[in-house]
């Protein structure tokens, strides 16, 4: 796997520098993808279809946001979207009975925090495995979901607050822009710096490389797990917003498959399901490569099925690599 | 480091930003229907993997065909993912559909596309199931599902040949429309009402097999007399007839779908009875309407009942009904 050339071993191999950047691989993919794309289809790299590739990536790209930082304590989260569901049920629902927007948007978001502290209190406090703890909570909240709407969707029936993130659309450089990207952008910055930049950041990738380790080192260990949890809570909790900006109706039935989505696209920004490695970049462009795939593949008239099919073939060449750049350092 | 990443990313979007001539469209295909105009039709079903789907999309595809119009199918992944419905129509107005035929997953979830579409010039006709509220849409092919429940009903009636009706409903999906409709539509067939205490239970299956069969045991671990059965569909009926044959009970049960397996279910006398519908005439028809759209920017509008029958082998008098040959020339699905 190392690079041969004049330096020789001066050069680093492939798989250091794949571990140093982790989010290289799957930027250079979704480049070739666009590449691809645009040569065999017409309008693909029209600004407004980029610019719906990006809207179209909002809900499940804010979703694997949350999950990138529990997956790098090594955890992970099967409950997200329907928790993010339930929040916009609840927004939808205090909304109709008359409540302001913002009020209904505030509380919603809490939901998804509270149930965030649950989850990460069980796994520190109980020792729970993240996996069974979430799983159980994926169940539940289904279930919660259907019976807060007795089964009903629930429209948003005017503009403002909650819809607030879909509804309007300003031209930025001759770009349609909403103000779902913005609040995304925003967001992904913001967990981009707190990672990267603060020692709250550091702990968290030192917690999931060796919880041990960390807790020796005197890092508060259960402290630094659940507040990524309620902070991946809040995040879920805008990513209920994004999805009423998107779809302005809450429906007990959507994003049955978010959860697994949002996974697929932490794995394929690059970001170890062993905790530790990866970062929120990777994940922006993994859920980019995910839109990327399926609407440039509608757009040539594939096949839905074989658009799964390509997605998840992606998803264990992005692990193998993973798995190779361990191997070699 | 990291930076290099980053690097990708500006690269790709500078390489995206500078490739391409842009047209302000915001979203929308321009098309100009009207005028001699060649379709371009875009159908969205629910999802790919249903048979009854599957049927609509082939019909919908070989009159395309026909026609000499281009014709692009997607779907959504799950029942009730509006999300994939709404990133279908937007990837087909990308493509400059002149129709868009879809089968929504929910009634509500998928309107505000739908609107945006409609703004942009694109004819959009429902197929199957009906939009809340009807005028979200240009037309509406389907199945009046009120109608098919209420034949359902009034077999069931004529074939308990004046019994007390001791009835077991197994639903769909709570709060679909298609559900309420046959629910309400059977109960008028047989004449009677919800909270009854003929109806010894009722359990909503999803029209998912399995569930149904759970379901129906549940609902006979807790009486199991009862001579009537009420199934949405007929997976329904099958896992429910899973559940009777267990315990060697006999009633008369209905179904509704029409699709082959389901035929044959009724041949075997799994079930009394089904009500078909007619997947392969929406499609036609919504391709046919598409078609001249693009030629005549005429718009069918409206609710169009594309029509159901009874398929039974044991007829029953005031019940008009067609035999299960019959049915097996007619149904949907592998033949």
């Amino acid at each position: 796997m190392t690079a041969v050339t004049a330096q020789g071993r001066q050069r680093e191999s492939l798989g250091e520098f794949f571990l140093r950047a982790p989010a290289a691989g799957p930027a250079l993919a979704l480049v070739l993808a666009m590449i691809v794309f645009s040569l065999s289809t017409s309008r693909f790299l029209e600004l407004d279809n980029l610019s719906l590739m990006v809207n179209q990536a909002l809900v499940v790209g804010t979703l694997a946001l949350g999950q990138t930082l529990i997956i790098l304590t090594a955890g992970i989260d099967l409950s997200n979207a329907s928790a993010m569901v339930l929040a916009t049920l609840i927004m939808a629902k205090l909304f109709a009975g008359g409540m302001p927007g913002v009020f209904a948007l505030i509380i919603g978001v809490l939901v998804a925090v509270g149930i965030g502290l649950v989850i990460g209190s069980l796994v520190t406090k109980v020792k729970l495995p993240p996996f069974i703890v979430t799983l159980g909570f994926f169940t539940m909240l289904t279930a919660a979901d259907k019976l807060v709407a007795s089964g009903q969707a629930v429209p948003v029936a005017e503009h403002g607050v909650l819809t607030w993130l879909g509804s309007q659309r300003y031209l930025f450089g001759g770009i349609p822009v909403t103000y779902g990207m913005t609040v995304a952008l925003v967001m992904y910055l913001v967990v981009w710096y707190s990672l990267t930049r603060t020692a709250w950041g550091k702990h968290v990738y030192a917690v999931g490389d060796n919880a041990e380790a960390a807790r020796l080192s005197g890092i508060k260990v259960n402290r630094t797990v659940i507040s990524v949890y309620v902070v991946a809570g809040m995040i879920f909790g805008i990513a209920a917003w994004q999805a009423l900006g998107r779809i302005p109706n809450a429906d007990p039935n959507a994003f049955q498959l978010g959860n697994l989505q949002s996974i697929t696209a932490v794995v394929l920004g690059g970001t170890s399901l062993f905790g530790g490695r990866g970062s929120v970049l990777g994940t922006m462009v993994g859920a980019l490569i995910v839109t990327v795939l399926q609407s440039g593949l509608s757009q040539l008239g594939v096949d839905s099925l074989y658009q799964d099919l390509a997605t998840g073939a992606l998803v264990i060449a992005a692990v193998t690599v993973d798995r190779l750049a361990r191997r070699k350092s | 480091m990291r930076h290099r990443s980053l690097l990708c990313l500006l690269v790709a979007a500078t390489l995206a930003a500078t490739s391409g001539c842009t047209v302000e469209r915001h979203w929308g295909g321009s098309t100009s229907a009207g005028g001699g105009g060649k379709a371009t039709i875009g159908l969205v079903t629910k999802t790919n993997t249903n048979p009854y789907f599957v049927e609509l999309r082939n019909a919908a595809a070989a009159a395309a065909q026909a026609q000499g119009a281009d014709f692009v199918a997607l779907a959504g992944q799950f029942d009730g993912d509006n999300d994939g419905q709404v990133r279908a129509i937007e990837n087909l107005m990308q493509q400059g559909a002149t129709t868009i035929l879809i089968t929504p997953n929910s009634s509500t979830g998928v309107l505000d596309a739908i609107d945006r579409a409609r703004k942009a010039g694109v004819m959009v006709i429902a197929l199957d199931t009906a939009t809340d509220p009807a005028s979200a849409v240009d037309a509406t092919f389907a199945t009046d599902n009120v109608a098919a429940g209420r034949q359902q009903g009034q077999y069931v009636k004529a074939a308990l040949a004046g019994a007390t009706p001791k009835l077991i409903m197994i639903d769909g999906t709570a709060g679909s429309t298609v559900d309420t409709y046959r629910h309400n539509g059977f109960l008028e067939g047989i004449g009677l009402k919800d909270g009854d205490p003929a109806i010894v239970g009722r359990e909503p299956a999803n029209g998912d097999q399995s569930t149904a069969q759970q379901k129906m045991e549940n609902l006979l671990q807790r009486s199991s007399d009862i001579n009537a059965v009420y199934t949405m569909n007929e997976p329904t009926a099958r896992g429910a007839f899973a559940a009777l044959q267990a315990r060697n009970l006999q009633v008369v049960m209905g179904s509704i779908d029409g699709g082959c397996q389901g035929v044959e279910n009724v041949r075997d006398g799994q079930y009394a009875a089904t009500v078909m519908q007619f997947p392969r005439k929406m499609a036609e028809e919504g391709v046919d309407a598409a078609v001249a759209y693009a030629k005549t920017g005429k718009k069918p509008s409206g609710f169009i009942d594309t029509g159901s029958v009874v398929i039974t082998d044991k007829p029953m008098p005031g019940v008009t009904s067609q035999s299960t040959e019959w049915g097996l020339q007619n149904c949907w699905g592998t033949k």
